[in-house]
């Protein structure tokens, strides 16, 4: 059997065993758990590292579950694919590859100080990652609302972890409501299109839209589509679940929370760009450059006022989530204007570059923040302070993660951020006005957190975060320096290829309809 | 007119889901106003996989005055049906792990008041 034809159906099928015989083989011993599940999480990073290179060198790559041949999308007896089909593109296989990574990494951050018997915590952590990597490599509109399911189940459950703090589960109610709430609507406007169209494939509805032209219940089903997956990213006037979801999350469960986020991310961009892209109307980038803008603002603003570490983090979060969302929607509003040369391929290089940087920059910064929380028991930031005497190495690890979340040159914040400036100023100066003032506001806000957390005079003796918490920062704050150093590598080598799968969107539907 | 009926119901029973959702203040309640969305979705997919004097598409159990000529139009496509189980078992799944974090609220707060479980504000 040739193992590399079914390469996308392992990526999901590998965590999702291993989820469920994690709690069995916690009988044996945890050690023996804790090495299963790192096998586990590993091999499906590697797999996901050889599938993107598999779609860079060769070509989009269609897998139908359950077929005989698993390459042929659509039957001998059929003229539309009536099977669950996988298909990963450029963006797929980038968005696949960055949450993985990050799992991986919040993988070893929570070796450190999980400490339990029964293995709930890996299991749900193994299915939040299914959910996440099943929604970015689907090709078929209902399989991406079961796993829209299941990573906001996990991550859920995952968020009110410490549920003897009833906090936490104020938080992951909200953000059950919430995230349920959306993929109501999600499978409302599924069923709009599946009544209209009789199909479920997402490239197959793309052809058929193109062919008959926008109606009415597709601009219905475009709207739903669009505010909840936008509520599920976290973009402004709907970021409210956000901060407290992240804040109250435990330890490197917020960072892989942004994952979970950047998947919703991602299903909208296949939205916009792939389903809906030829009969869009201009306002529609109009609303997501507004939206990304009223993000940007929100998240600055609201976390200039924060006491709880992680909670500021978790609004500079929601800023990010508008530099990205400013950023696509340029991009977009270039492609319908046919200008995609003049700024709307820089503008979506910025924004998908800055959807890897978000989640390293922020994500560094929730280890850290969860590393003092572990060592100190204390979030509150009025209440800390003088840390760098006994925590060395977590104070420089901050900094790192302040410098490129404010976007300061030798980080990857500013490699990314100085593109979205320079190809957004191309529309109106004053998008690019906004988001530098938002990016010198959060300077202003970290500098004043490293201020009263880690300067001043010592307080309490303690001691440096445990070596695997230590070790996780490092490998991000590493990828954070060498993104900064050599932006060239990672733009020519794994960006471009995202963005030309979001620029060139009929390969995608012609390699399912094979036209 | 009659056809439109199971439509109307679906609006209906999604408007109803939100109101209870939007504006009632128990979080029991908010939970019951979910899983009518809900049903008001299952509806809806199942309203669209009706047809009119169509059979399942089992071969082995047609009904006895069907000729196999007119099995391709009598034939239904099963995937709504298939869709709404799925999206049912999902809700239980959902409607479950809701109940479970009202109970703990409950406990922690002693009220299931949303307005008075704000802990969280800014």
């Amino acid at each position: 059997m040739n193992w590399m034809q079914h390469l996308p159906a392992f990526i999901i099928a590998i965590p999702l065993f291993a989820a469920f015989l994690t709690p069995l083989i916690d009988r044996i011993n945890k050690k023996a758990r804790n090495a299963f599940v790192l096998i586990a999480m590993a091999i499906t990073f590697i797999l996901t590292i050889i599938l993107f290179k598999e779609v860079l060198e060769k070509d989009i790559i269609t897998y139908v579950m359950g077929a005989a041949d698993p390459t042929q999308a659509i039957p001998k007896q059929a003229a539309v694919p009536i099977r669950i089909v996988l298909e990963i593109d450029g963006i797929n296989a980038f968005m696949a590859l960055i949450s993985a990574l990050i799992s991986l990494i919040g993988l070893i951050f929570s070796f450190a100080h999980i400490e339990e018997r029964g293995g709930r915590f890996y299991t749900l952590f193994l299915l939040m990652v299914v959910g996440m990597l099943g929604m970015e490599l689907t090709g078929d509109l209902f399989n991406l609302f079961v796993f829209l399911e299941i990573a906001s189940i996990a991550s859920a459950a995952l968020i009110a972890y410490e549920f003897r703090r009833g906090s936490t589960t104020e938080a992951a109610l909200k953000y059950i409501i919430i995230s349920s709430l959306s993929a109501l609507f999600v499978l409302f406007a599924i069923g709009l299109l599946y009544g209209e169209y009789d199909l479920l494939n997402m490239a197959a509805i793309a052809d058929a839209i193109r062919t008959t032209g926008l109606s009415n219940i597709d601009k219905i089903a475009l709207i739903l589509f669009f505010s909840a997956f936008a509520l599920k990213a976290g973009s402004a006037p709907m970021h409210m679940w956000l901060p407290d979801a992240y804040g109250e999350a435990p330890g490197a469960i917020s960072m892989v929370l942004i994952g979970v986020t950047q998947a919703s991310l991602y299903a909208l961009l296949r939205i916009c760009f792939t389903i809906y892209v030829d009969s869009m109307h201009v306002i529609f980038p109009a609303i997501i450059i507004i939206l990304g803008l009223i993000s940007i603002f929100i998240g600055v603003t609201m976390a200039l006022i924060q006491e709880d570490v992680k909670r500021l983090i978790a609004y500079a979060a929601v800023a990010e989530v508008g530099y990205i969302l400013l950023a696509i929607g340029v991009g977009l509003y270039g492609i319908l204007n046919n200008e995609v040369e003049t700024y709307a391929r820089k503008a979506l290089q910025g924004g998908l570059f800055h959807i890897f940087n978000d989640i390293l920059d922020i994500g560094l910064l929730f280890l850290v923040a969860s590393g003092i929380i572990y060592i100190t028991r204390e979030r509150n930031l009025n209440k800390l302070g003088g840390l760098a005497h006994s925590m060395k190495y977590t104070s420089i690890l901050f900094l790192v993660g302040l410098a490129a979340v404010a976007g300061l040159p030798p980080m990857n914040g500013f490699a990314s951020k100085i593109i979205i400036y320079e190809s957004v100023y191309k529309v109106s100066p004053i998008l690019s006005i906004v988001a530098i003032l938002g990016s010198v506001v959060m300077l202003a806000i970290f500098v004043k957190i490293f201020h009263s957390v880690f300067t001043g005079p010592k307080i309490t003796e303690y001691r440096e975060v445990p070596k695997l918490m230590l070790a996780s920062m490092l490998i991000l704050a590493g990828l954070i320096i060498f993104f900064g150093l050599f932006p060239d590598v990672i733009i020519n080598n794994v960006v471009n290829p995202a963005v030309n799968a979001l620029i060139e969107n009929t390969d995608y539907i012609s390699k399912v309809m094979g036209w | 007119m009659i056809y439109n009926l199971p439509f109307i119901t679906v609006v209906l029973l999604i408007a109803i889901g939100m109101y209870a959702i939007i504006f009632k203040r128990n979080l029991i309640k908010i939970a019951i106003g979910i899983t009518i969305v809900e049903s008001g979705v299952n509806l809806f997919l199942i309203t669209l996989g009706y047809r009119e004097g169509g059979v399942a598409p089992i071969f082995t159990n047609l009904p006895p005055n069907i000729s196999p000529e007119q099995i391709p139009e009598k034939m239904v496509l099963p995937v709504p049906q298939a869709l709404t189980l799925t999206s049912i078992v999902i809700g239980v799944a959902v409607l479950a792990l809701i109940l479970a974090f009202v109970i703990n609220i409950y406990k922690n707060y002693g009220t299931l008041d949303a307005n008075k479980i704000r802990r969280l504000k800014e």
